[in-house]
């Protein structure tokens, strides 16, 4: 099997052209499959997918209220040592964040050494100063971390973004693993590749680690916004894979600062909140008093260390885009390490000579909001046009502080199936790290693909799709 | 168990149930408007079958809305695909779906992709499809999934509370379809006092009798001429035929009494004296009350039941 030499670091063939070595068991078998059985294969996929009912709603799009996520046959492989670097990298960084946070909360010694700007912390709409002073279980915030990496120019790693409010997509990552496996069967027979599904039972314990302190055997729930978020099916499929409870805001109350859930035995004590709502819609007495997804009553509960809620409020203050300029040296200073993956070079349009240079150089960058996430107000600047560049300006004049912007890497391809056949395209990972006691993941994570061609934007509301991904053992 | 899972999961199996009695009712209605009419007597009134499945369920006025007249094609369509009908065979089964969605934690992924495969099935089923060939064929399909669901959620589901609130929805459903189908007699045929056995009350009295599958049953039990004395008993008071309202009632207060706990009792009290109603019942009693008022009185009580577990399980009121 031969292909093009790539544009740019390809999954499967490198800069060279020729197979790596730990796709070739892969690529050998592909090359013996018949293209009739494949594309029976891909008709399995999606009656599959459609008949189990793994959907996402897209915002604004009332057609495709249920669309299903396209899923590539071809997997992404990473080889042993390369995701042992990761994952230690990764390990590192979520600490860090969350060393960060609890820093923040409390003694904000980082601000007062100077190392990060007060102002971009405390002014910061992610900041929430009810959290000021309040202490967590085990000091951790982000349980839950969804850390966007990406490879580009020869193959080096970058991190893209920490998310460490309510990070989504794990569910793919395990259905796509067992879609896998169905189709499959004789590729998991052929090398040894990390097994994923444990994750639930991770999930769990992690969630368990963190109860409030003297609880002996701690109820978890699930909070969800309910059966229109785009994420529901994820929040039913975790749940039952935990055996939790999934409740909505009406399902759960506050008495005497204590939360309870509605059931047909009566009220049942409530003691850990895996939360799938931002924060501004948690308890409408301190948040918005116009939400109806949450709970009155749910932060005087959490201020009384009652109740944890996973992930902590406030997080959004590290994984912010402004602050993300600034996680290497949170590493260097919480734990006097240095950073094991890299960071993208990120002007801060706030500042003079950044903006200016950003300005000058908008089509060969990609800028982004600041608070913005799932791909959407951002600008792709080599994939733009002069009329999305001058309005895109206009906004940026406008409101400088809001954005950041970074140079456009050449994001890493893989082999993918479209309509004229198999063709590289571009992809990232989003692996997914559990904070509680200790810090761990299961071995990959999500691998998201932008099926357009050339196309370097992976977000499932913007038309991309997924793989599975396969970390080998040896 | 969330008092909104049970809430769900109730009217998930609620609604299967009523698409698969609306099937039965619209296939018994589609045979009797096959009957040959010339056999009646002249000065003998006879509603006519396509107004039956609207009056049993209470939708005349909702379909006068929409046709000016009883037309079989317009009822068919109304009954089967049209979404606008909250009772429509399409309507019912994307409301289970919805509850079944909203739950698919509380159910087995058996029972959701069963389900899942049936709504994605009617959903694409346009009535020119259904109507070609005839209807029954549709009709044995809905009844098919119903009962593959059924299988499904027996052979694969835990016995926890979640069953018991989906299999209470079934019977209450049930009950309450097979009550509504006797009484449909009443509606039919306004009897004179020659046509009672005529050749009339023969096809109408097996119809519905089809329509519940319980006429080989009676035929089985009593190897004898069908009367209006026997249909009654085979469907209200033999605790032995799957969709007797005995048999329903059977199955709603041994299910009560495992949810009941101290908290709340009335659910099981009000079950258990409408099942005494029907366990010690005599066929004379209720013939001598009137079939069509004993009907009604039953009716009331389940609807009454409903409100019941409603207010101790699924939407309770906290202080």
């Amino acid at each position: 099997m031969t292909a093009p030499p790539p544009i740019c670091f390809d999954e499967m063939y490198g800069l060279g052209g020729e197979v790596l070595p730990h796709y070739r068991r892969y690529a050998d078998w592909l090359a013996k499959l018949l293209p009739e059985r494949l594309a029976q294969k891909r008709q399995e996929a999606d009656v599959l997918f459609q008949r189990v009912g793994i959907t996402f709603a897209v915002y604004g799009d009332e057609a495709a209220e249920e669309r299903l996520i396209p899923f590539d046959l071809v997997p992404r492989i990473l080889p042993a040592d390369e995701w042992h670097m990761l994952e230690r990298g990764l390990v590192q960084r979520v600490r860090a964040l969350n060393l960060f946070l609890r820093d923040i909360y409390h003694d904000q010694s980082i601000l007062r050494e100077g190392i990060i700007p007060p102002r971009k912390a405390l002014e910061n709409a992610q900041y929430r100063s009810v959290m000021q002073g309040m202490r967590v279980p085990g000091d951790t915030y982000a349980h839950v971390a969804g850390v966007d990496v990406v490879r580009a120019g020869k193959g080096e790693f970058y991190v893209l973004e920490d998310n460490l409010r309510v990070p989504s997509g794990v569910s793919y990552m395990l259905e796509n693993r067992k879609m896998m496996m169905r189709l499959f069967p004789e590729l998991f027979a052929l090398q040894e590749i990390a097994p994923i599904d444990h994750y639930p039972d991770l999930l769990l314990d992690t969630l368990r680690q963190v109860a409030p302190p003297g609880v002996v055997d701690p109820t978890v729930v699930l909070l969800t916004p309910g059966a229109y978020n785009s994420a529901y099916f994820e929040h039913t499929f975790l749940a039952q894979q935990m055996g939790i409870e999934l409740v909505e805001g009406q399902d759960l109350m506050v008495r005497d600062q204590t939360v309870y859930m509605r059931t047909t035995r009566g009220s049942k004590r409530v003691d850990v909140i895996y939360r799938r709502i931002d924060d501004d819609f948690l308890d409408p007495q301190v948040f918005r008093p116009d939400s109806l997804l949450g709970v009155a009553g749910l932060f005087s509960a959490y201020q009384a260390g009652r109740i944890t809620l996973a992930n902590a409020i406030g997080t959004g203050v590290a994984d912010d885009k402004s602050m993300y300029p600034h996680v290497p040296e949170m590493i260097e200073y919480y734990l006097g390490e240095k950073p094991i993956l890299n960071n993208v070079p990120t002007w801060q349009l706030r500042k003079k000579d950044d903006l200016h240079h950003v300005l000058e150089h908008l089509h060969e960058l990609v800028v982004k909001e600041v608070h913005g996430s799932g791909g959407y107000g951002m600008l792709v600047g080599p994939a733009s046009t002069m009329a999305q560049r001058a309005e895109f300006r206009e906004r940026i004049i406008a409101n400088p502080e809001k954005y950041i912007a970074q140079p456009t890497l050449a994001l890493s391809t893989c082999p993918t199936f479209v309509d004229a056949g198999i063709a590289p395209r571009h992809l990232d990972l989003r692996p997914f790290v559990l904070s509680g006691k200790e810090v761990r993941l299961v071995p990959g994570g999500l691998t998201r693909v932008a099926l357009k061609e050339g196309s370097l934007v992976v977000n499932s509301s913007q038309g991309g799709g997924t793989k599975d991904t396969w970390v080998l053992e040896r | 168990m969330l008092s909104r899972t049970a809430n769900d999961l109730y009217w998930m199996s609620r609604h299967i149930e009523r698409a698969e009695n609306i099937a039965r009712m619209l296939d018994v209605t589609y045979r009797m408007s096959l009957l040959p009419y010339r056999i009646l007597e002249p000065g003998e009134k006879w509603a006519e079958p396509w107004a039956l499945p609207l009056i049993i369920n209470g939708l005349a006025t909702n379909y006068y809305q929409r046709y000016s007249d009883l037309e079989s094609e317009h009822v068919l369509h109304f009954m089967t695909l049209d979404a606008s009908n909250p009772s429509s065979i399409y309507a019912s089964l994307l409301t289970a779906r919805e509850n079944a969605r909203a739950q698919r934690g509380a159910i087995s992924n058996e029972m959701w992709e069963s389900l899942n495969d049936t709504w994605l099935a009617v959903r694409n089923k346009t009535f020119a499809e259904i109507g070609a060939g005839g209807v029954s064929p549709f009709f044995d399909w809905v009844k098919d999934r119903s009962h593959l669901f059924r299988g499904v959620t027996f052979g694969t589901m835990i016995r926890d509370e979640g069953f018991s609130f989906i299999r209470l929805g079934t019977f209450l459903e049930r009950a309450d379809n097979t009550a509504r189908i006797l009484d449909v007699k009443y509606h039919t045929l306004l009897p004179s006092a020659h046509d009672v056995g005529g050749a009339v009350d023969y096809y109408q009295w097996s119809a519905l009798l089809r329509s519940v599958s319980a006429f080989s049953i009676y035929r089985k039990i009593y190897r004898d001429v069908i009367t209006p004395f026997r249909v009654a008993e085979v469907l209200i008071l033999r605790d032995d035929v799957p969709r007797s309202l005995h048999a329903c009632m059977n199955e709603i207060y041994e299910i009560l009494q495992g949810l009941s706990d101290e908290d709340r009792l009335e659910p099981e009290r009000l079950a258990g004296e409408i099942h005494a109603m029907l366990h010690y019942g005599r066929t004379q009693k209720i013939f001598q009350a009137g079939l069509h008022e004993w009907l009604l009185a039953f009716l009331e009580k389940i609807g009454a039941l409903n409100t019941e577990v409603n207010k101790h399980f699924l939407v309770p009121s906290y202080q």
